[in-house]
């Protein structure tokens, strides 16, 4: 089983999934270059959070037309698994592998803090640990995390149970004031139809080690690795 | 002749120092070499006001110090942990978010010359009053700038401090501090050694920038209606972050002999520094040199102050290999000259000598210790007779309320949260929950960082208010558990030719001096800014104190914040009646008088060892520092704090005697206020006995309110859901 955690000039969370996956998890993992074609194997692809070439045109707008991602859409029309965190969240919208846009934040400024998540969808690989309606606890750090979609399109993606996780409070409480960025429905993370491609604005490998305050993000890259093992065999 | 005199005047050089160039060259100055006198001379980049205080701060420690040619260090297990705070006053008063942005990025590579991963910025900043529109508009637009560079730049910014007052309304300070760790074995130094090997320019490409920015915008007071802004730089954080990338790569190959951020004074101060630094002569071809606009001159090409730049000293022969990395991350990287035995910087553009100056005397800017004198203000401001016929408040309750909406004692989490405070994933105690800790992967230690200053008690009494900066800062590092091991400071003062700020400034060094060398820190780096004046006046003396610290097990970190109901709280250190230069004076009298606080160095570090001790022994479940709003916004910080408020019960009655104001709102030092298990009170109380602290039980964790009493008599009793509210809301 083997990760890879692309780099494009920008990123800054890729070391951070690395070290996840690498040092915590102990998972064979990769750094996959943005002008490389070469997925070198992986089974999963994680696109991290950061400012992929600098966010200069529109967020992840540039990143789609990198080498790699060519690679990636391939790789996604396999069936591959991709985790698109904060920053990949956006360049997969941008490349078209979900549906929506990211607007900014409702009040202008970035915010980086703890919030609390619900688990919509427990049927797909990066959230098969979790018990339905879970709620847990994963930072997020961003600028432009505002989820938006025309209402037929969030129609769509609710009847196909795409949305994933939905920010709420402590308690599961659903009312705007635990709505970090103004996101519609309060939508953190939506999945592709298939389940196999997830764009997320909380930040997983920053709640994967006690320490750091919260082990919860932990658990979906524990997901993905329990799928792998499942589901491996068949694919090769 | 009189044109490049008059030249040499129009860049800030005085005219004895003219005469020195003229010497030292032996020859009338090129316009080219006037100009990197002008800036490498200038008060930014030589110091001549303030070097030869330097001598006063201690170098030797606990820990083994190092002093790097940019920013210096502590040696620690196998990392060095290099750390360096430096000042963006005057940009940012000008453009405040590029000017704050471009601080950022100056001093990440400061660290980066060093060969240091950063891994956190603080900033320490400094306002006008918050109703004040135009202090309003810098404030906002710096922390803008901040989070604008630092998130993208991707060191996390994990501290600092926030303050108004109205001594900062026409000229802000912005204080940057970055930390960066790096294997002892690979550190690298800002050197151009090594006949013939090869100097690379790498990076953004040069531009009309920030021309004069040292010179002019650094070593100037503000005058009225003047336009300085074409003097700022314009950052761009994508690049530094490649940038970063890419010079570690670099370093890592081990053909890097030297390397040398250009920050202020540019191609000047690197090329200069680095020939002298390594007793070697520079050549460069400017020709050479990645141009973003067509027809520069070779001096503005020397002084541009354009981002992201750096220069390296690359083994000959090498030179392809390394300048690959960089075009790998889309920069720059250009062969602009190479290393002789000359001791010269010697500079060619268009196929002519511009410039030919021995480097050593080139960076051996002159020395002044103009007279200094004891300002007149002092006595009137530190008469505290006016203290004792303060009436006392009838309400307490309204006390608290008005305080908690000054702008000074008010949450930070509103600035905090704009910056990401997390990436890299080594934050474990985060902003608003105590002193900022940062874990190091892989080590089972941990790092603690804050800057510290009160600018109130520096203007009341430098020498003193600086001692207190010092000691607060390491009563905040210890609160957590961490050993203070070392201190990088940022002097922020109005215009040394005036005697009275050039006193407030050699007693300030003296007070920071004293009392590091009674703590044990060394002094390892830091900066000097002065000409912080407007028509309206000089700011408050402000040396600032950034300080690192060593928590041994880093599992162990105690944050600020109450974590559960039932647990007792305990002052440690008495209560005085003091109230000299106090928030509550200030916010509740309009007053700013003095003395500050009384300072016993020897109980301050009674203090910091029982604290350390009672943290690395598990005992306390919180711990924080008695400051600004003295003994109940101690409290209010450790009940709001966390995502859920707590109540707390405590009671005062054991100091009727004295002023209750003074109890409740008084700053006296050495004192810490931790939260343990009802059951660990006892060997608390025997660890502080022993140690001849005093410590007394306040009350417990508990309830929805903020509850203070004396005896039977409630003091203040408000809900703290409702505090939460206003006290997170006054800055949004």
């Amino acid at each position: 089983m083997k990760f890879g955690v692309v780099v494009f000039p920008g990123s800054n969370c890729d070391y951070d999934c690395y070290y996840v996956l690498s040092e915590v998890l102990r998972v064979d993992t990769v750094f996959l270059w943005h002008e490389d074609r070469d997925l070198q194997g992986c089974d999963c692809v994680i696109l991290p959070g950061g400012f992929s070439y600098g966010d200069y045109l529109r967020t992840g707008a540039i990143a789609r037309f990198s080498p790699i991602m060519t690679s990636v859409r391939d790789f996604v029309r396999e069936g591959g698994l991709v985790l698109g965190i904060c920053n990949g969240f956006q360049i997969l919208l941008e490349s078209g592998l979900l549906p929506g846009a990211l607007l900014p934040n409702r009040d202008g400024h970035f915010v980086c803090r703890y919030t609390h998540l619900k688990v919509e969808n427990t049927s797909t690989p990066f959230t098969r640990l979790f018990s339905p309606g879970e709620i847990i606890r994963i930072p997020i750090a961003h600028h432009q995390g505002n989820f938006f979609m025309p209402s037929r399109d969030l129609e769509k993606i609710k009847h196909n149970r795409q949305v994933v996780f939905r920010y709420c409070g402590p308690q599961g409480e659903e009312d705007s004031g635990f709505n970090p960025n103004g996101s519609l429905e309060n939508i953190a993370g939506i999945a592709s139809p298939d389940f196999r491609v997830l764009g997320m604005m909380p930040h997983p490998e920053r709640a994967s080690e006690e320490i750091l305050g919260s082990q919860d993000g932990k658990k979906i890259f524990l997901s993905v690795i329990a799928w792998l093992e499942e589901n491996r065999r068949g694919r090769h | 002749m009189e044109d490049i005199e008059k030249v040499s005047e129009e860049l800030g050089l005085r005219k004895e120092e003219y005469q020195r160039i003229v010497e030292i060259l032996g020859r009338t100055p090129t316009p080219t070499e006037v100009a990197m006198f002008s800036v490498e001379w200038s008060e930014h980049c030589g110091y001549p006001h303030s070097r030869k205080w330097f001598e006063l701060f201690p170098r030797e420690g606990h820990f083994p110090a190092l002093f790097g040619e940019d920013a210096g260090g502590i040696l620690y297990d196998d990392l060095a942990i290099i750390f360096k705070m430096e000042s963006h006053n005057h940009p940012s008063q000008i453009e405040p978010r590029q000017g704050a942005a471009t601080g950022i990025g100056g001093i990440i590579r400061d660290i980066l010359g060093s060969g240091a991963r950063p891994i956190a910025c603080l900033d320490s900043l400094h306002f006008g009053p918050v109703e004040d529109r135009n202090a309003r508009h810098v404030f906002r637009g710096v922390v803008d700038g901040i989070a604008f560079y630092g998130n993208c730049v991707g060191v996390p910014t994990v501290g600092g401090e926030l303050y108004f007052h109205p001594s900062y309304r026409g000229n802000c300070l912005v204080n940057v501090m970055c930390v960066g760790i790096a294997e002892k074995s690979k550190l690298a130094r800002a050197v151009a050694q090594g006949r013939d090997n090869i100097i690379l320019y790498v990076g953004n490409k040069t531009g009309r920038d920030g021309i004069g920015g040292c010179s002019i915008l650094a070593s100037q007071e503000f005058a009225e209606g003047e336009e300085k802004r074409p003097s700022v730089q314009i950052g761009d954080p994508f690049t530094e972050k490649c940038l970063i990338e890419a010079t570690l790569e670099a370093l890592a190959t081990g053909f890097v002999v030297g390397i040398k951020d250009m920050g202020a004074a540019g191609l000047t101060c690197s090329a200069s520094e680095m020939a002298a630094a390594g007793r070697s002569g520079i050549e460069l071809d400017l020709d050479r040199v990645p141009l973003r606009e067509e027809g520069m001159e070779a001096w503005e090409i020397m002084m541009s102050e354009s981002q992201e730049r750096m220069l390296l000293c690359v083994t000959r022969g090498h030179e392809e290999e390394v300048r690959q990395i960089f075009k790998k991350w889309g920069l720059e990287a250009e062969v602009v000259g190479s290393v002789n035995e000359s001791g010269k910087v010697t500079i060619f553009y268009r196929g002519e000598v511009v410039a030919d100056i021995p480097a050593l005397e080139l960076t051996a800017p002159p020395i002044y210790t103009p007279p200094r004198e004891k300002p007149a203000y002092l006595q009137a401001v530190n008469d505290d007779s006016r203290l004792n016929s303060l009436p006392l408040p009838r309400n307490y309750e309204e006390i608290v309320l008005r305080m908690i909406a000054s702008p000074n004692l008010c949450s930070r989490r509103w600035v905090y949260e704009q910056y990401d405070h997390m990436v890299q994933t080594n934050t474990v105690v985060l902003p608003g929950k105590g002193t900022p800790v940062l874990r190091v992967k892989g080590k089972k230690w941990g790092i603690a960082v804050t800057t510290d200053c009160n600018p109130v008690y520096c203007y009341l009494d430098p020498y003193r208010g600086a001692q207190i900066a010092v000691a607060e800062a390491a009563l905040n590092l210890s609160a957590c558990g961490a050993r203070p091991a070392g201190i990088t400071d940022c002097l922020n003062f109005g215009n040394p030719e005036k005697p009275e700020r050039y006193w407030q400034f050699v007693e300030a060094v003296r007070g920071i001096a004293d009392a590091s060398r009674f703590f044990g820190l060394p002094i390892v780096s830091g900066n000097v800014s002065f000409y912080n004046e407007s028509p309206q006046g000089a700011v408050h003396p402000t040396p600032t104190i950034g300080m690192v610290g060593i928590i041994e097990n880093v599992e162990r970190a105690v944050g600020g914040v109450f974590k559960e109901e039932g647990h007792v709280v305990v002052l440690l250190g008495d209560i005085k009646e003091e109230l000299g230069g106090s928030e509550y004076l200030r916010v509740i009298h309009g007053l700013e008088v003095g003395p500050p606080p009384s300072l016993s160095l020897a109980d301050e570090k009674k203090l910091q060892e029982l604290l350390i001790e009672l943290a690395h022994r598990g005992i306390v479940t919180a711990a924080l520092d008695v400051s600004e709003g003295g003994l109940v916004f101690a409290l209010l910080e450790a009940c709001l704090g966390g995502e859920v408020p707590l109540g707390v019960v405590v009671d005062v009655k054991r100091w009727e005697n004295l002023r209750m104001d003074a109890v409740l709102f008084g700053e006296s030092r050495g004192r810490a206020l931790v939260s343990v298990r009802e059951d660990a009170y006892l060997p608390v109380e025997r660890m502080a006995r022993e140690r001849g602290i005093p410590c007394f039980l306040l009350g417990k964790v508990g309830g929805k309110d903020f509850l203070v009493q004396s005896g039977g008599r409630v003091l203040v009793s408000l809900p703290v859901g409702e505090l939460k509210r206003t006290w997170e809301q006054v800055l949004s």
